[in-house]
């Protein structure tokens, strides 16, 4: 939880982001936020308010997002929690971007299952493109992070960049998704080996009527 | 007594695990999801839980504690300003873990009706599932099939025409593996940061909102329908003794094809690695050690894996644990120190700095980890780094200071002769280039 600080608090900061309030896209998503908490427990918002916030920051500026501290104070006023309390929560959970990032964020877990099938290889493969880790590329297009357990093991190695996991990749394929962002495109998300989930690569061990039709075991139970 | 240990299709729960077919409630139904689920609840709140109680249901999450157990914790007549909650741990976030990820975006009606029944059991009105931040699309999946549940009136007033007022809500993380622990997870709900609580009190009788909450994990909580189907010696009948059901193993590493599958409790690993991964990456031989419960486990070498039964008895005979059955396979080309510094880099990530012998400890055995793995030490600094770990162990108000030092304590017992190598080896290196 380290090595995380807030942009610093500029009047240029102020300036641009001081007036934040809710767009129309987020104003309905807050709504249906609020109504999931009890009565006076709308603290509870504190984690989708401060992500909502980002994912708007993030379509001003074609981003993935970020929370500027004026944006912080946003939601402070909105749940009537006190400023301090918010900026804890948004300096400790690491999908917040305290800094600005680029138009794909790139985040390649590195952890050991990842590590064990090639992460570092992939990590090689985004750093050949120009990025380096915890940097944004000078176009402003790929911000690099390595993360921790993505929690899709049994697909690795992988990348989320933005909201799509890109699974099963090898520094050939991982590079191929990140040139066709770069122009542009849409590349296929999931895994990059044909397969449609956790399933054994080739095909199921077991199921296998399934992957023909939606079966009904109840009839052998 | 010896149970299955070996599933056929007919009696695996998960059936759509691998999202071949459509996830949302109408084919879901057509599977045999919400068949007649109001009848199942004219069990009645104590016999469901005893019922889950005779299974020998053990939780999915890691810890293995007995759910009905756990369940039979709550008050059986909540006070009115204090109603009881249900908290389902979506937060799947720990190394070699990706089970509840595909029950969430393929099997999602299985959850909600076992969060139905569940809180029925529990006299809760209300359940929370909360789900890792990371899980962007998994979250969008479970919101959908959320909202298609209360429009059938499966959620909601009368939920599934039961009588039983019940709400469930998705809560989405933002990026913390500590809030996986329950009662982190519990502030978290409450949009605080994620540190753990000390207990007592247990969450049972002050848990979210200071109110009395049950914390399950995702999978405990989506098997609750099939087993009130099936019957509780059905799920028993899987596994041995005391290690009951069946199991979603998630094989990950240095295997021919990795993948998540339902077994029976107590498959030999060797039988689990040949039906369904395709054997070992290079061969049997080739193996050199498996982590078989998630990162936080001790690592087992091959010779002791081969044929152990991966329940939470046979992994505890070898010092390790199932954990969450993450099973992580390393063959011979591992850097075993290196495998093992990774994870440690991960708690000291991971810590959520509360307590000093975590926040200091995990970053201290991180970093002589990494010398070690140069080989950069004295022999005199293994046993200062063992003994590190069991000044952390035991020392924190939650497990995740174990979690850090049990994977290191693992490797020295197994592999103390490859750290030793390493140091000599270096010093050879230094001596010959004076």
């Amino acid at each position: 939880m380290a090595n995380r600080h807030f942009a610093a608090d500029t009047p240029e900061l102020r300036a641009q982001w001081g007036e934040f309030a809710w767009d129309e896209i987020s104003l309905a998503a807050a709504e249906k936020i609020l109504a999931k908490y009890p009565a006076g427990r709308q603290a509870s918002a504190c984690l989708p308010f401060l992500d909502l916030a980002q994912r708007q920051v993030g379509r001003m500026t074609d981003t993935q997002g970020w929370l500027p501290i004026p944006v912080i104070e946003f939601v402070a006023r909105e749940l009537s929690m006190p400023v301090v309390r918010v900026m804890e929560v948004a300096s400790f959970y690491t999908m917040y971007n305290l800094v600005p990032v680029g138009k794909y964020h790139v985040q390649v877990c590195g952890t050991t299952p990842c590590m064990l099938r090639g992460a570092e290889s992939i990590i090689a493969a985004c750093q050949a493109r120009g990025m380096k880790k915890g940097a944004t590329t000078d176009d402003g297009m790929f911000t690099l992070t390595e993360v921790e357990c993505m929690g899709t093991c049994a697909n690795a190695p992988m990348f989320q960049i933005n909201d799509d996991n890109y699974e099963d990749l090898t520094p050939e394929s991982a590079g191929a998704i990140l040139d066709a962002l770069a122009a542009g495109q849409e590349p296929k998300t999931g895994s990059q080996v044909g397969r449609v989930s956790s399933e054994p690569e080739g095909g199921p061990t077991t199921l296998k009527k399934m992957a023909e039709r939606n079966y009904d075991y109840r009839g052998q139970w | 007594m010896s149970g299955i240990t070996s599933l056929t299709d007919k009696d695996r729960i998960f059936t759509n695990v691998y999202g071949f077919q459509s996830p949302w409630l109408k084919e879901a139904q057509a599977r045999g999801d919400w068949d007649d689920t109001a009848k199942l609840m004219q069990l009645g709140q104590d016999a469901i839980i005893e019922i889950v109680k005779e299974s020998g249901l053990r939780g999915r999450g890691g810890a293995g504690f007995p759910t009905g157990v756990k369940w039979g914790f709550m008050p059986k007549e909540p006070t009115p300003g204090r109603p009881n909650f249900l908290v389902i741990n979506a937060d799947e976030s720990e190394p070699g873990s990706c089970k509840d990820r595909e029950i969430i975006r393929h099997d999602p009606h299985k959850l909600i009706e076992g969060a139905l029944l569940s809180s029925f059991a529990m006299r809760a009105r209300a359940a929370y599932i909360y789900i890792r931040g990371e899980y962007i699309q998994e979250a969008i999946a479970m919101q959908r099939a959320i909202d298609e549940a209360y429009e059938a009136g499966l959620l909601g007033k009368n939920a599934a025409g039961s009588g039983y007022d019940f709400d469930l809500f998705l809560h989405r993380g933002a990026g913390a593996y500590i809030c996986g622990e329950e009662t982190a997870m519990l502030e978290s709900l409450e949009g605080k940061k994620g540190q753990p609580r000390l207990k007592p009190p247990f969450p049972a009788g002050a848990g979210l909102y200071g109110c009395p909450t049950t914390v399950n994990n995702v999978e405990s909580i989506a098997v609750v329908p099939t087993i009130l189907r099936r019957g509780a010696a059905w799920f028993k009948s899987f596994g041995r003794e005391n290690n009951a059901g069946t199991k979603l193993f998630q094989i990950s590493g240095h295997v021919e094809k990795p993948c998540v599958v339902e077994e029976a409790m107590s498959i030999p690993f060797r039988e689990l690695i040949e039906k369904h991964c395709g054997g070992i990456t290079g061969g049997w031989d080739n193996l050199l050690a498996v982590i078989p419960g998630g990162s936080s486990v001790p690592l087992v070498p091959a010779k002791d894996i081969m044929d152990c039964p991966m329940d939470f008895d046979g992994l505890k005979d070898q010092g390790s644990g199932l954990g969450t059955a993450a099973v992580i396979v390393m063959d011979k080309s591992t850097d075993i120190v290196k495998a093992i510094s990774r994870i440690s880099y991960f708690y000291k990530h991971e810590s959520c700095g509360q307590c000093t012998p975590c926040r200091e400890g995990t970053g201290w055995m991180w970093r002589t980890m990494e010398k070690l793995r140069e080989g950069d030490a004295e022999i005199g600094t293994i046993d200062r780094l063992l003994d590190v770990t069991k000044q952390v162990e035991g020392h924190t108000i939650c497990a995740l200071g174990d979690a850090a030092a049990w994977p290191i304590q693992g490797l020295i017992r197994h592999f103390r002769p490859e750290i030793e190598r390493r140091i000599a080896e270096r010093g050879d290196r230094l001596e010959a280039a004076e």
